[in-house]
């Protein structure tokens, strides 16, 4: 290896990258799916879902905020690491109230993606069942916070690209919760439209429009026929046309 | 409630220059104006500081200190770490609760008093303690907890109530160099300016000096990457966030020896060419804020603070921030987001805080004995400071020595001691077991007390809790667990989520409703935790379990329940809001979980356990 060679090891492959890239930039470029919630191409890394979690060099970090360097070995798809992402997959079904089976956003649903990804098959954890306020609020969007894991992607994307900062997170610990910008609190008293870019980047059914419940058979949804990590990490972008 | 007068408000808002970045302090203020920070509070300092409503109910929910309701004219925090539950603070909250008619937690309908329990009050070495409206009041009786009540029932305000209430004892059991020199300020710096600040940080760095919060991180080596990164200005900031439970050293330091904190500043702001420095102070140590600000106020008068320090071409100078109840803000990049007057929430890294740290400028941030030491290496240099200590640990180290000893309080040691040398000089007896480092520590029993405090065996902040054999272990666990959970920041996932899981873990073995089972499975969550959380609270969260479990396994096997199976839910405690409604707790209302040989329920014995 010398200074030039702009190349590291994924799971036994050379892989190129760019320099300044992230570890899931240059994954991503070559086509390597890393399992992830809260990261979108769009925004400054967060890396709180910790779901891009690889061993690198030996040491776990996130893939979505570590840069590469030349010669760095990842590991990605190694059963080590498949186990304790099904096992934070696992805590965060069990920490809201997730229920797939009769969800508007079952089968386009990230987070119920990764969790077939990961081979995720009972919740293990005991339920929080925690008592989350629902917010029906405004005309076109309806705000479930039951459903919400807290990846910030709206808040981030309510302020970077609708300018607006209609979200924020509250509280500590497990009662971290989606707040709205509005004396009262609720969304309808704030200025977001369902045609904001925050509107649609939900990796879950948190935020989710009106009116237009189960608009596609069981069978023609986004992961129906197949993993996440072929279907490919199809997030909404901000400059692509409807 | 009181109307809110906002001239005094804007007074309020004037005195912190209506500064977004000092939203935290602003919110300390009004707090303690108005007992709370309602719902108009939070908007009017919204519009004041045109930051987003949502930003400023971020904040105020974030912090432990702050309240989104108004509390109450007095407000009164139990310390609630195990050394103060040692010392009897149940009884102490149960006697505050009867005698002022309040339910801990809840304000009273009148809104003049509001009591809760809080973390460590940094008052281990005399508990049970309260603050009450920021102020401390130790050793605790139940007797004088009714003295309060009665002072509290008069509406008598605090300045009024006895002096002597509020004392707080230094007790400095063995001195090294730090504890026993007296020198007059300013003759550290005088020291440093006569090297130069190259060769002076050449000293430090030969000293081998390792940062004194349990990290270890060699101090020369953040001050060069500091000094060397560019900016548009450098930082200085002093992590007085001394949070963790069972540490109590830097209240002596900034009580006794609060010139030293500043000189080391100083002598950090020289070496890096900074101007501007910080200390931020945890909210439980507030009481210690005027007596700070009146050593400032004398250091600038005698020319070792401000302009032109000591006649040279140096200025620096320094400002004092509250924290506002927070454990995680004493991991450094969340306090400095918390010095920036935002939730403290640790950074993503790197970048590191020596090159990205306070306005994403390079910052240098240490330990508030640190600093001190630092002051020590200027006057006596690094060959001095290299005589004590280990190879990999030079010089001293304070310990905060609490629990079941007979002479609790501050040990000056060198890097080296033996735990079983510190347990007999504090006068400790039938000890069971040594909390080395607090709650994310270790916990180690007889067989390792000959074990070294220092950075490459025993690494400690200062924290010391002593168990003597009369203490059930597994409740030490459980306070320290609960400790965690409330602790999470909640910016990732497992250690938001996974620490409220250990939390459950923990309460269901001390309710005897766990299995063989629980035990492999808390092993694997708390390696899960350990692994994946994105700092050092998440990963160390577990570690109270896993020691625990690693050395005094049959404690835990002793209150399983025999069989291999994980019952899902807790029955008996599914049934608590239904007993809260129908107000019965008779032994009819609660339903059994014990199994016998054939696996099926036992009713009624245990009734009564887990409420």
């Amino acid at each position: 290896m010398n200074g030039n060679d702009f190349t590291f090891v994924l799971d036994g492959e050379n892989i190129p990258f760019e320099p300044g890239q992230t570890i899931m930039e240059a994954a991503t470029q070559a086509g390597v799916y890393i399992p992830h919630l809260c990261y979108h191409e769009e925004y400054r890394p967060r890396g709180s879902c910790k779901l891009c979690t690889v061993k690198i060099n030996g040491h776990f970090g996130t893939a979505c905020t570590m840069p590469v360097q030349p010669g760095m070995q990842v590991d990605n798809d190694t059963d080590e690491l498949t186990a304790m992402r099904r096992r934070v997959v696992q805590m965060l079904f069990v920490e809201g109230n997730h229920y797939c089976p009769f969800c508007e956003k079952s089968g386009n649903c990230q987070l119920q993606a990764v969790a077939y990804h990961v081979g995720m098959q009972d919740s293990h954890y005991p339920h929080f069942y925690p008592l989350r306020n629902v917010d029906a609020s405004h005309p076109d969007m309806l705000l479930d916070r039951d459903r919400c894991i807290q990846c910030e992607l709206c808040v981030r994307a309510s302020r970077e690209t609708d300018g607006k900062a209609v979200f924020g997170l509250s509280g500590r610990g497990t009662r971290t919760q989606l707040v709205v910008n509005s004396e009262s609190g609720l969304l309808g008293d704030t200025n977001f439209s369902i045609t904001d870019f925050a509107a649609r980047i939900c990796p879950t059914g948190a935020l989710i429009p009106k009116r237009e419940g189960y608009p596609l058979a069981i069978g023609e949804r986004l992961y129906d026929a197949d993993d996440i990590a072929r279907v490919g990490h199809r997030q909404p972008s901000s400059k692509a046309e409807e | 409630m009181p109307a809110i007068a906002y001239h005094r408000v804007n007074q309020l808002l004037d005195a912190q220059h209506r500064d977004p970045l000092r939203l935290v302090q602003i919110l300390i203020a009004l707090q303690n104006e108005y007992g709370g920070c309602p719902a108009p509070l939070r908007d009017y300092v919204a519009k004041a500081l045109d930051v987003p409503l949502a930003q400023v109910h971020g904040v105020v929910e974030f912090y432990h200190f702050l309240s989104t309701e108004r509390l109450g004219d007095y407000r009164i925090y139990v310390a609630d770490n195990i050394t103060d539950r040692m010392l009897g603070n149940e009884k102490i909250m149960a006697t505050l609760q009867e005698k002022l008619g309040v339910t801990r937690g809840k304000p009273r309908a009148d809104g003049r008093v509001f009591v809760d329990y809080t973390s460590c009050t940094g008052l281990c070495d005399q508990g049970p303690a309260l603050l009450v409206n920021g102020r401390p009041i130790t050793r605790l009786t139940t007797g004088l907890a009714a003295e309060i009540a009665s002072k509290i029932e008069a509406g008598e305000p605090i300045a009024t109530w006895p002096a002597g209430w509020f004392q707080v004892e230094e007790a400095l059991r063995v001195a090294g160099p730090v504890l026993a020199e007296r020198s007059e300020p300013g003759r550290a710096l005088q020291a440093a300016l006569a090297l130069g600040p190259e060769r002076f940080l050449k000293e430090i760095d030969k000293s081998g000096l390792r940062g004194r919060g349990g990290a270890g991180f060699r101090t020369a080596l953040k001050w060069r990457v500091c000094r060397d990164a560019p900016g548009k200005a450098h930082y200085v900031v002093c992590n007085a966030d001394e949070g963790e439970p069972g540490t109590f050293k830097d209240r002596t330091l900034l009580t006794r020896f609060a010139d030293e904190v500043f000189e080391g500043m100083t002598l950090g702001a020289y070496v890096i060419g900074a101007e501007k420095g910080f200390l931020y102070l945890r909210a439980e140590y507030a009481w210690l804020y005027p007596h700070l600000v009146a050593v400032l106020a004398r250091r600038r008068a005698e020319q070792l603070l401000g302009e032109h320090i000591l006649g040279r071409d140096f200025s620096f100078d320094i400002d004092i921030h509250l924290g506002a109840g927070a454990y995680v803000a004493g991991e450094e990049s969340a306090l400095i987001e918390s010095l920036e007057g935002k939730r403290a929430v640790p950074r993503t890294r790197p970048p590191y805080t020596a090159t990205h740290g306070y306005l994403n400028q390079p910052t240098i941030c240490n330990n508030v004995e640190t600093y001190v030491k630092t002051t020590l290496i200027a006057k006596h240099g690094a060959d001095w400071f290299l005589e004590s200590g280990t190879r990999h640990s030079p010089g001293t180290k304070l310990l905060s020595v609490s629990g079941d000893v007979a002479r609790p309080g501050i040990y000056e040691y060198p890097f080296g001691v033996s735990v079983q040398t510190i347990l007999d000089a504090c006068g400790a007896t039938d000890t069971q077991a040594v909390q080395v480092g607090g709650p994310s520590g270790t916990c180690i029993t007889p067989i390792e007390f000959g074990r070294a405090i220092s950075f490459e065996d025993l690494s400690t902040g200062g924290s010391f809790m002593v168990f003597n054999r009369s203490r059930d272990m597994l409740a030490v666990v459980q306070n320290f667990t609960h400790f965690f959970a409330g602790e999470s920041c909640g910016f990732c996932s497992p250690c938001r989520i996974g620490t409220q899981l250990l939390r459950q873990s923990i309460d269901k073995i001390m309710a005897g409703h766990a299995t063989a089972r629980e035990l492999a499975d808390i092993a694997e969550t708390a390696q899960c935790i350990k692994d994946m959380s994105h700092c050092g609270l998440g990963q160390t969260a577990a570690n109270p379990l896993l020691d625990t479990i690693k050395r005094m396994r049959p404690l835990y096997e002793s209150r399983l329940t025999s069989l291999d199976f994980v019952p899902g839910f807790d029955l008996d405690g599914a049934l608590a809001i239904s007993r809260e409604l129908s107000r019965r707790d008779d032994a009819a209302a609660h339903l059994g979980q014990r199994c016998d040989e054939h696996g099926c329920t036992i009713n009624a014995a245990k009734a009564g356990e887990g409420t």
